[in-house]
């Protein structure tokens, strides 16, 4: 019996286990068709190319659980990092304003959260559109301020942030593997978690078992907000600038794929903060090996399709 | 005599409103630093007519073809005198540009070509010279001898021609070496990307040519980032203010600039103008506006920056 069980974990386990397996081919082939691909350097670039991506994806896998999505994130990076550099200006070069305008960030972060959530919950909009209105909103104050423009700070106290080593390891990856711990402690080991599964699995049983079942999908839109805030402050001090026009284009799509790949549902329900992480980290690989083997410029979207698809089959295939 | 005041007053305004020039300007939405230097130039063009009663303008800008198509429609039919328009994308705004010329309405196109001759006047950079002038200011900078990274734009036809047209240049070099081509899509952080991948796959990139100023800034980054910001030939393009700026002060790796100017838009709007005014071009002994112009490619250095920097602009 014990025997029977243990194996039937090792099975659960291993299909969890699949992506780090894709992850790992994904590098052996890339470092055997370029040795410069596993030059220790580059898997930290890697780990820091993937790091804003990735940490909002980590935010979006609490909402898809949850039964949402937010198609917001890509434009919030810019209108966040807009509202930091702008207050970094406002306050001049000192750690005080560094950190008064961090929090003033993060704070936007949560209050567009807790909106999102609301109107999804309370007014009964689909996430879908909620955030959709959200993605066109924000890219267009962001663009509107800045007249089409660049957002620039000179501030040495702030872009030092984005450039900083730590033990010499990039800070973004740092924080990046930071963050999907938090996360993952989160959203597996609280009542919260629990309760997040609980919402995007099934509402009904969920509402009879007396979970707040807006009040938990609010606040994963808030831990959404939370993410995009942190990416958003890494990226822009990192460049010193935001582009109101390019700045986190297409990062909603980016954040959401690495999720799918990672496992999430998106229906709802299904979904870890581990797979997430991976399957942004596999983004990032490939992006990474495009460059490297130097693929043709118009084939690499056909090369990165077939690689992402590839990646969620052999998972399915495994599950069967 | 009130009757007559009362006469007065209608006849001026039926009269002004008849002489009123109606120009309309549909150009996309600012999606990356030169669009957005566009949308500027084109409010800048716009306001130097503020105070002249005779001429209104109508400025949209679209995210898409089909938002565009929808705005043309609209300023069609609200009425105009002229149309100046950087489209979209040709194919599927060709109908509603011929349909406008059609109609008598003065069509200006401006840089994106459409498939069709059916308008007035055509105004555009020149993307061969764009490339080209930057692979001959490398190869001659490098003396013939060396590796270069190219960080293009996003893949499409004037990216193309860019590319190939500095192919050409360096093509006389045998020694020259294209060591990798890699797309940055006009973005300062995906160009940081690229670069950062690319310094630690190549030990000596003796230079490197960017699709535009603002990847130039991610490359930068990369470089200052790795501490490799030294003895490299930097090109960018389409004179982004910051570039400028750094090129007037004496930037030790960027040495040179070409401009690819957005400020075309503010040309082709005065043109309109020029054009429904029956004004003619100065030297010209020809009456009217010309029908195809090709703005040349300008080269910009320390010594001239000073004339291409606008630092109240965007771009």
């Amino acid at each position: 019996m014990i025997l029977i069980k243990d194996k039937w974990t090792f099975k659960l386990n291993l299909s969890k286990y699949i992506i780090v397996f894709i992850l790992v081919a994904l590098m052996i082939f890339s470092g055997i068709l370029s040795p410069a691909f596993l030059k220790p350097r580059n898997i930290l670039n890697i780990f820091w190319q993937t790091s804003y991506v990735g940490i909002i994806a980590i935010g979006i896998t609490f909402v898809m659980i949850a039964g949402g999505i937010d198609l917001s994130v890509g434009s919030m990076v810019a209108l966040l990092g807009a509202l930091a550099i702008q207050s970094v200006n406002k306050f001049g070069d000192s750690a005080l304003s560094v950190f008064l305008s961090i929090l003033l960030t993060y704070g936007l972060g949560i209050l567009l959260g807790f909106g999102t959530g609301l109107l999804t919950t309370k007014g009964k909009i689909p996430a879908f559109v909620t955030t959709l209105g959200g993605m066109a909103i924000y890219r267009s104050l962001v663009l509107n301020f800045a007249n089409g423009g660049v957002y620039m700070t000179i501030s040495r106290k702030y872009s030092d942030i984005g450039m900083k080593f730590v033990l010499g390891l990039p800070l973004p990856m740092i924080v990046f593997i930071a963050y999907a711990i938090v996360a993952y402690i989160l959203l597996d080991k609280t009542k919260f978690g629990r309760h997040v599964y609980a919402v995007g699995a099934n509402e009904t049983a969920a509402l009879y078992s007396a979970i707040k079942v807006d009040m938990v999908r609010t606040l994963t839109y808030v831990v959404s907000g939370v993410s995009v805030a942190t990416s958003a402050v890494l990226l822009s001090s990192m460049m010193s600038s935001v582009s109101s026009s390019s700045t986190g284009n297409g990062f909603e799509l980016d954040a959401i794929a690495a999720a799918v790949i990672g496992g999430t549902s998106l229906s709802g329900g299904k979904g870890s903060v581990f797979g997430t992480f991976f399957g942004a980290l596999i983004l990032g690989v490939i992006n990474n090996m495009l460059v490297m083997l130097n693929v043709a410029v118009y084939l690499q979207g056909m090369v990165k399709g077939l690689i992402i698809i590839a990646a969620v089959l052999l998972q399915n295939l495994r599950k069967e | 005599m009130r009757k007559f005041l009362v006469f007065l007053v209608l006849a001026i305004v039926v009269l002004s409103f008849a002489a009123k020039i109606r120009v309309g300007v549909a150009i996309p939405a600012a999606d990356h630093g030169w669009t957005g230097g566009m949308v500027w130039w084109a409010q800048y063009a716009i306001k130097q007519y503020q105070n002249d009663p005779d001429v209104e303008f109508y400025l949209v800008t679209a995210k898409e073809p089909s938002e565009q198509i929808a705005q043309v429609q609209a300023l069609m039919a609200k009425g105009i005198d002229a149309l100046v328009i950087n489209p979209y994308e040709s194919a599927p705004l060709t109908p509603i540009c011929v349909q406008a010329f059609r109609q008598g309405i003065f069509t200006v196109i401006v840089d994106r070509g459409i498939n069709s001759e059916e308008y007035n006047c055509y105004i555009a950079g020149d993307n061969y010279m764009y490339g080209y002038l930057a692979g001959k200011y490398i190869a001659e900078k490098l003396k013939g001898k060396g590796n270069i990274v190219v960080i293009r734009g996003i893949p499409c036809s004037i990216d193309d021609e860019r590319v190939q047209a500095f192919k050409d240049a360096i093509s006389l070099y045998p020694d020259l070496k294209i060591i990798a081509e890699q797309p940055g899509y006009w973005s300062r952080e995906k160009a940081f990307e690229v670069m950062q991948t690319l310094l630690t796959k190549f030990g000596t990139i003796d230079a490197v040519w960017t699709g535009d100023d603002d990847m130039l800034h991610g490359v930068l980054l990369a470089l200052k980032q790795a501490g490799r910001d030294k003895n490299m030939v930097l090109v960018g393009g389409a004179c982004e203010k910051n570039m400028v700026k750094m090129i007037m002060d004496g930037h030790p790796l960027i040495g040179v600039n070409f401009t690819y100017p957005p400020n075309m838009i503010s040309t082709a709007i005065n043109l309109a103008v020029m054009a429904l005014r029956k004004q003619d071009l100065n030297g010209f002994y020809q009456r009217g506006i010309p029908r195809k112009i090709i703005l040349a490619t300008e080269t910009v250095t320390k010594e001239n920056a000073k004339d291409y920097y606008f630092p109240e602009s965007v771009f």
